[in-house]
């Protein structure tokens, strides 16, 4: 199956096409200048993700061929029983969730989920959740909370939907209301951000004790389209927007707010989405087996005290070492 | 009307007033947004900023709604100096710590929040209130700093939370750390709610995007001043994702009621003695 290439992939692409077309050929002769051109086409791609700008790590954020929630949920969990709907108003299909297992573990996995083609993306809503969605979350939350089973989510969504039902329905509220009582949940709660972690959106699904971002995701207040569109007054600056709100991996970390990058398949997880499973469920189980030695207390006053210390303000009148305090928290790892 | 006192705004009385929406020059006279017509300021503001011909709220300054609500000569305010620190050296046409340092002289605020205790009624309460003409009242890292903090001041002295929201929503020029904010608030919150005490949430013109989807729909009663703007997304959002006009009243307060997003929407003149009796009824 043909990958689709983003513009900065084009040169190994066309390394990749004459490849293929080498193959086709046929023939031991043409074995040694495949295997050199292979090389060629590896280096090259290490070479240009060593070096990606964040706007390009947004487009890879969005890749079509990326793997979603139920491409991982399928490789890392055995048993996933969908459960649907909010007992409200509707099932919203742009989140998945249900019970499944994990190794021996039983857990709740909720995900967001895009669609693959526009039949899908419209049933799934191109992965943008409704009040429903969230709250269909909330309730596969507390029904994971009575029976003590942990909860694993999958973050990726442009943002919560912008629309006139989504608002009469009460989309902040519901989100709310998500942000509130994950931040008392009983049992270890995980998040992975394996796309676009968009704004208030998904941090409805992000109130957790640890929070992973595979290696080209984002995660960031507003789309580099919105912030371009309003600071710079036109959604053509986006690039710009981008490297302005540091949504990356690796600037998460530096700001204190994530736990780990978890690695992505050479050019990214939709060239080895099995690889990159793999990486996420192996991040994943060391976390669980870390949060489920913990008693219940202990996680909640860590989770709260966590976000409690997020954000950088000065405060010239405070004594240093409380104002130290005030400042991000830069976890030791 | 005589509860209102211009001066009783706490220990920074003295800065220049500045409302989103008034004459830039200290004129005797305004023109309301809503009917047009040209009113004496000073009518104006005897009457809370409501205007007189034609019952439109206009924005009030965090200090103004502060002394509007609390009991005369209460407020102590507290945070007064936290001030941005610019974490991501934002810049887009102009440096993020420049845009603070020029909104600060406009606006004599340090950022988009206020927040202290004082008393309501003869009660105490600690109320908070958004300062919509500071960056359009977006939630960076100092206002959602001082918003747990309030929280976490009720939770101590065990007493009753007002907040009035107005906000555009998450402050985009401190990025994801604008966003925590949402969960950080929210938390402190939950640990406010084991201690039984209200959290009114007064929602006025506009509460929208990040402030709407955290602590400002989370109240045990939830009030928004009439006609005030309330939602998620905004309007221009919408219309461009769903392609088709927004219906009339789409996302204000009385929308909100009839969808059952809001307890009550209580014009500006009531709101005072609405509280003092909510408070009386619902508090420990």
């Amino acid at each position: 199956m043909a990958l689709a290439t983003l513009p900065f992939e084009k040169p190994v692409a066309e390394l990749d096409h004459r490849i293929a077309e080498l193959r086709r050929m046929g023939g031991p002769r043409l074995e040694n200048q495949i295997r050199a051109l292979e090389d060629k086409a590896e280096a090259l791609r290490d070479h240009i993700f060593s070096r990606l700008t964040r706007w390009q790590m947004v487009q890879l954020s969005r890749h079509p061929r990326r793997p979603y929630s139920l491409d991982y949920i399928s490789r890392i969990f055995t048993d996933f029983q969908e459960f649907h709907g909010d007992r409200r108003f509707a099932d919203d299909e742009s989140i998945v969730a249900g019970f499944a297992r994990l190794d021996d573990v039983r857990v709740m996995v909720i995900g967001q989920q895009k669609g693959r083609g526009t039949k899908e993306n419209l049933r799934r809503n191109f992965g943008m959740p409704r009040p429903e969605g969230y709250r269909k979350a909330l309730r596969l939350m507390k029904l994971a909370e009575r029976f003590d089973r942990p909860i694993i989510t999958f973050i990726d969504t442009p943002g919560a939907y912008p629309g006139i039902g989504a608002e009469e329905r009460g989309q902040s509220q519901a989100i709310a209301e998500n942000l509130e009582e994950m931040m008392k949940l009983r049992v270890p709660v995980i998040s992975t951000v394996i796309g676009e972690g968009g704004s208030g959106g998904a941090l409805a699904l992000g109130v957790t004790d640890r929070i992973n971002m595979l290696r080209y995701t984002t995660y960031s207040v507003i789309t580099p389209e919105g912030c371009a569109s309003i600071l710079w007054r036109d959604a053509a600056n986006a690039d710009k927007a981008a490297e302005a709100m540091r949504l990356t991996a690796p600037d998460l970390v530096k700001l204190g707010i994530i736990d780990e990058v978890i690695d992505e398949a050479r050019g990214g997880a939709h060239r080895d989405p099995g690889l990159t499973a793999a990486n996420v469920e192996r991040v994943i189980n060391r976390q669980l087996d870390q949060l489920l030695s913990m008693d219940a207390e202990t996680r909640i006053a860590d989770r709260r005290a966590k976000y409690r210390a997020m954000g950088v303000a000065l405060e010239p009148t405070r004594e240093p070492e409380e104002r130290a305090r005030a400042r991000t928290r830069r976890r030791t790892r | 009307m005589t509860w209102y006192a211009r001066s009783d705004t706490g220990p920074r009385k003295a800065r220049p007033e500045k409302t989103q929406g008034a004459a830039p020059t200290e004129s005797l006279w305004l023109r309301c947004e809503g009917c047009d017509e040209v009113i004496l300021r000073r009518e104006v503001e005897k009457n809370l900023r409501v205007c007189p011909r034609c019952n439109h709220h206009m924005r009030l300054t965090g200090r103004e709604r502060i002394a509007a609500t609390l009991d005369e000569g209460t407020f102590e305010e507290r945070d007064a100096d936290m001030e941005s620190d610019d974490p991501l050296s934002f810049k887009d046409s102009k440096r993020y710590r420049d845009r603070v340092k020029s909104t600060q002289k406009a606006t004599g605020e340090k950022d988009a929040f206020v927040w202290g205790y004082g008393s309501l009624g003869g009660k105490p309460v600690a109320v908070g209130a958004f300062v919509f003409a500071f960056q359009g009242g977006s939630m960076g890292s100092v206002v959602g700093e001082k918003i747990a903090r309030m929280y976490d001041g009720a939770r101590e002295e065990r007493i009753p939370c007002i907040l009035f929201s107005a906000s555009g929503g998450a402050r985009m020029q401190e990025g994801i750390l604008s966003l925590m904010q949402m969960a950080k608030t929210c938390g402190a919150l939950a640990h406010f709610r084991e201690v039984k005490q209200p959290y009114i949430s007064v929602l006025t013109d506009p509460t929208t995007g990040g402030v709407a989807a955290s602590f400002s729909m989370l109240g045990d009663v939830i009030i928004a001043e009439p006609k005030a703007l309330v939602g998620f997304a905004g309007a221009r959002v919408i219309e461009q994702t769903i392609r088709q006009k927004l219906p009339e009243g789409f996302q204000r307060a009385e929308f909100l009621l009839t969808h059952g997003m809001v307890d009550m929407v209580v014009p500006r003149g009531e709101l005072r003695d609405k509280l003092v009796t909510l408070i009386d009824l619902m508090a420990g």
